[in-house]
């Protein structure tokens, strides 16, 4: 242990500790930028590159700064000297110096943590006048680049290639020409970006933002003609709350309900009742394949993969394009949910599915490209028009001027919001294939399950196995998030090195909790660890917990599926995989 | 938007299917002999990611420049991704994408050189080919680069062209040396 002085009060850590993280331990919380990091998940940025974390170190000829500087026995430091102070803020000047003055009309306005620093700093004049640097926009279907707004902290870029391993992003140039960009400078579209959205949830800045479109919602919310219907992903009932000040991990659920018919969308539905759709088809399939394998079927493949994350899905495209049979076939919930919306739904309610317009509410912006996949469309029409985001949900109510925290709580419209407990925890890591086990155990064992939880399935380990025991059957099941953790395992499927059954992927850290879509967490891994808590909350909640109890779910296959697996479940609700090209030298020559 | 690019073949000079690592083939569009060169360099280092710079400087030292499917070969080869190797090969400016000319001009700018009137020589081949330092004319003859001391400054201002070297250049001389490669 090493003992030393910050601010006057004495501090004892262990060796290799960093002054930043030292000085936290002591109540002295010192100001970043570059600096990111998430715990718990074993993420962390520190390229000590933004230099505004610098301390006063005695001795010490220069300022340390205090992210990358490790502390030595006996140190005696100063963090608000003012010399330090005066650093910092010609600092945050020279970083401002180079940034765009629209904060007005910034996306990331009110979370930028550049226009924090400069209201903490009390920054109330540029005096530095010159070039600033100016790269053209990019916009995917997913995410807007805009790099004018890059302070080069780098943190997406070591979310892409060191937590994801997508390495769609790098720094590139040098110097005042330096931007971080896709290989060749080329869009992201054209780039092996997953969409996962994940560079955007740590942007300080609002250089990485989300491709918005409230407005044309409000559009067809306006249009009395169409029939506007929306879905809200179970993750995000356990974040919205956050946006309007309340303290993570509150579930929301009733009021986001009635906020929702407040801005006038004609039914209210759940995504989680999807979900539960998606257990009745993917845990047939898992039992299908297991039981073929056991039989001595030599064409079944497995393991099985999930399949309900579409930033998932992209990263096997394009990196295991040699696997694609191995994946579930079954969309993801948004997709299942559309597919019965626009035709199910839409024949009871007697509208042409051109009339109906579908809404996702999602903590995700792989949601926004894969809603546009041609796969996804019938005749030209999708079958989910617009992907939103909790962040957009939560300021087109702001904009509504909806007073969200005195809203009675409502429930969902009937019949595609009634959902299940075992439906809801899909917007946690493991969640997916604990769904999945309480539907398969029953069917396979014929046995009523005495204890609904699989608690060997959660946490928040990046790679996580367990063995299921299902009466006389072992099921070894795999558990990554982030898609680099994702990575290790596929590899060892490509091998044949895996012994797994069945492996749940999600493309975020955390899961759905942690979506590119959610309320910005500014690395603080306790708002997750709160979402995931209420996720399971109100699981404990539901009456019913497993999918294939859903009443809605069982009326949903006599009157229209029939079957799980049957025909017409296929040509509604599985799909299929198209390998992804990575190299781009091939977009170069077209 | 999820479809397979499918790009007439007919647009590719050359096309070669190349087995990576993890055993999946990929498109490149490079002669075989080019790809097994870069192969062989990659090699030579083990495919060790952590050699990057010294790949692209050999890779570069046998092609001239650094196109874009080289770098795909060498980030598949390394197992980096293109993104990356494409970020160092913009930080360095020794490092180029362009080709050089049929006769690379290299003009000293060491101290030497320089306090004998370089620079004055260097403005003018930039505006004899109109071109800046590090491009190549249009029609692909001549590129301008700048280096540090070649080892002769009792001979500064030099000038090399390919091989040749030319000493105690001054601009009026720039038109003469680059009638000698026009013809």
């Amino acid at each position: 242990m090493i003992t030393l002085t910050i601010d006057k009060k004495k501090v004892q850590v262990e060796k290799g500790t960093t002054i930043l993280k030292a000085a936290h331990k002591a109540g002295v919380e010192i100001p970043t930028l570059c600096h990111f990091e998430l715990c718990d998940m074993g993420i962390e940025n520190k390229p000590g590159g933004c230099r505004l974390c610098v301390v006063e170190v005695e001795g010490r000829r220069n300022l340390a700064p205090s992210c990358i500087t490790e502390v030595d026995e006996g140190m005696v430091i100063e963090t608000h000297s003012t010399r330090v102070l005066n650093a910092r803020t010609t600092v945050l000047k020279l970083i401002i110096s180079d940034h765009p003055f629209d904060c007005l009309v910034c996306a990331k306005s009110g979370q930028c943590e550049l226009q924090s620093l400069a209201t903490q700093f009390g920054i109330r004049s540029m005096p530095y006048e010159g070039e600033q640097s100016k790269y053209r926009k990019d916009s995917s279907p997913s995410i807007i680049r805009d790099v004018d707004k890059c302070i080069m902290c780098r943190r997406c870029e070591m979310m892409c290639n060191e937590v994801q391993t997508v390495g769609a992003l790098s720094a590139i140039n040098r110097g005042f020409m330096s931007v971080v960009a896709p290989a060749f400078e080329m869009n992201l579209e054209v780039s092996p970006c997953t969409y996962c959205g994940q560079c955007v949830s740590v942007c300080p800045t609002g250089a990485l933002t989300e491709v918005d479109h409230t407005n044309d919602i409000i559009r067809f919310l306006a249009d009395p003609s169409k029939t506007v219907v929306v879905q809200t992903a179970p993750a995000v009932r356990a974040a919205l709350g956050e946006e309007f000040g309340l303290e993570p991990g509150t579930l929301v659920t009733g009021k986001m309900v009635t906020a929702l018919r407040e801005l006038g969308f004609d039914y209210v539905f759940d995504t989680v009742f999807a979900a539960d759709l998606t257990i009745m088809e993917e845990g047939t399939e898992l039992l299908q394949r297991v039981r073929g394998h056991l039989a001595g079927d030599t064409n079944v493949r497995l393991p099985i993969l999930t399949s309900c994350c579409p930033g998932w899905v992209n990263f096997f495209e394009h990196n295991f394009p040699d696997l694609l049979d191995v994946p579930s076939t079954s969309k993801s919930p948004q997709q299942m949910f559309g597919a019965i919306a626009k035709s199910y739904f839409a024949e009871k309610i007697g509208v042409n599915r051109n009339e109906m317009i579908v809404v996702s509410i999602m903590p995700c912006l792989a949601k926004k490209y894969e809603c546009q996949r041609d796969e996804f469309k019938v005749d030209g029409n999708p079958d989910v028009d617009f992907s939103i985001s909790t962040r957009e949900l939560a300021a087109f109510i702001k904009k509504a001027n909806i007073d969200f925290l005195n809203l009675p709580d409502e429930d969902f419209d009937d019949p595609l919001g009634e959902s299940t407990g075992a439906g809801v925890i899909f917007g946690n890591t493991g969640g997916v294939i604990e769904a999945a086990c309480r539907t398969a155990y029953e069917l396979h064992t014929g046995k009523k399950l005495e204890k609904v939880e699989f608690t060997e399935l959660r946490g928040m380990k990046g790679i996580r196995s367990a063995t299921v025991d299902f009466t006389g059957l072992d099921l070894n099941i795999g558990i990554a998030h982030g898609l680099g953790n994702a990575r290790k395992l596929l590899d060892d499927v490509r091998s044949g090195k895996s012994n797994y059954h069945a492996i749940e992927v999600m493309a975020c850290p955390g899961g759905c909790i942690g979506g590119g879509g959610q309320p910005y967490h500014h690395g603080n891994s306790e708002i997750l660890n709160k979402r995931a808590a209420a996720i399971y909350t109100e699981d404990e909640r539901k009456i019913i917990r497993k999918s294939h109890e859903n009443p809605s779910i069982i009326k949903l296959y006599e009157e229209f599926l029939g079957e799980p697996g049957s025909d017409k479940a296929h040509s509604l609700l599985h799909t299929e995989y198209f390998p992804k090209s990575n190299a781009l030298t091939m977009h170069l020559k077209s | 938007m999820s479809k397979k690019i499918n790009i007439p073949p007919e647009l590719f000079t050359y096309t070669e299917r190349v087995t990576r690592a993890n055993g999946l083939e990929v498109i490149v569009n490079l002669p075989k002999e080019k790809i097994e060169k870069i192969n062989d360099i990659c090699n030579s280092f083990d495919n060790n990611p952590r050699e990057l710079v010294n790949v692209l400087h050999e890779t570069q030292h046998a092609f001239g420049y650094l196109p874009a499917e080289v770098q795909d070969v060498i980030a598949n080869n390394l197992d980096l991704s293109v993104a990356h190797v494409y970020g160092v090969v913009t930080f360095y400016s020794f490092f180029t994408m362009i080709p050089k000319g049929e006769y690379p001009i290299s003009i000293c700018t060491g101290t030497a050189c320089y306090v004998r009137g370089a620079e004055k020589v260097l403005e003018e081949f930039k505006k004899e080919l109109d071109i800046k330092v590090g491009e190549t004319t249009p029609d692909g003859k001549f590129s301008i680069n700048c280096l540090r001391c070649v080892g002769a400054c009792g001979l500064a201002p030099v000038v090399l062209v390919g091989e040749k070297v030319y000493g105690h250049v001054s601009p009026d001389r720039v038109k003469l040396i680059l009638d000698k490669y026009k013809r």
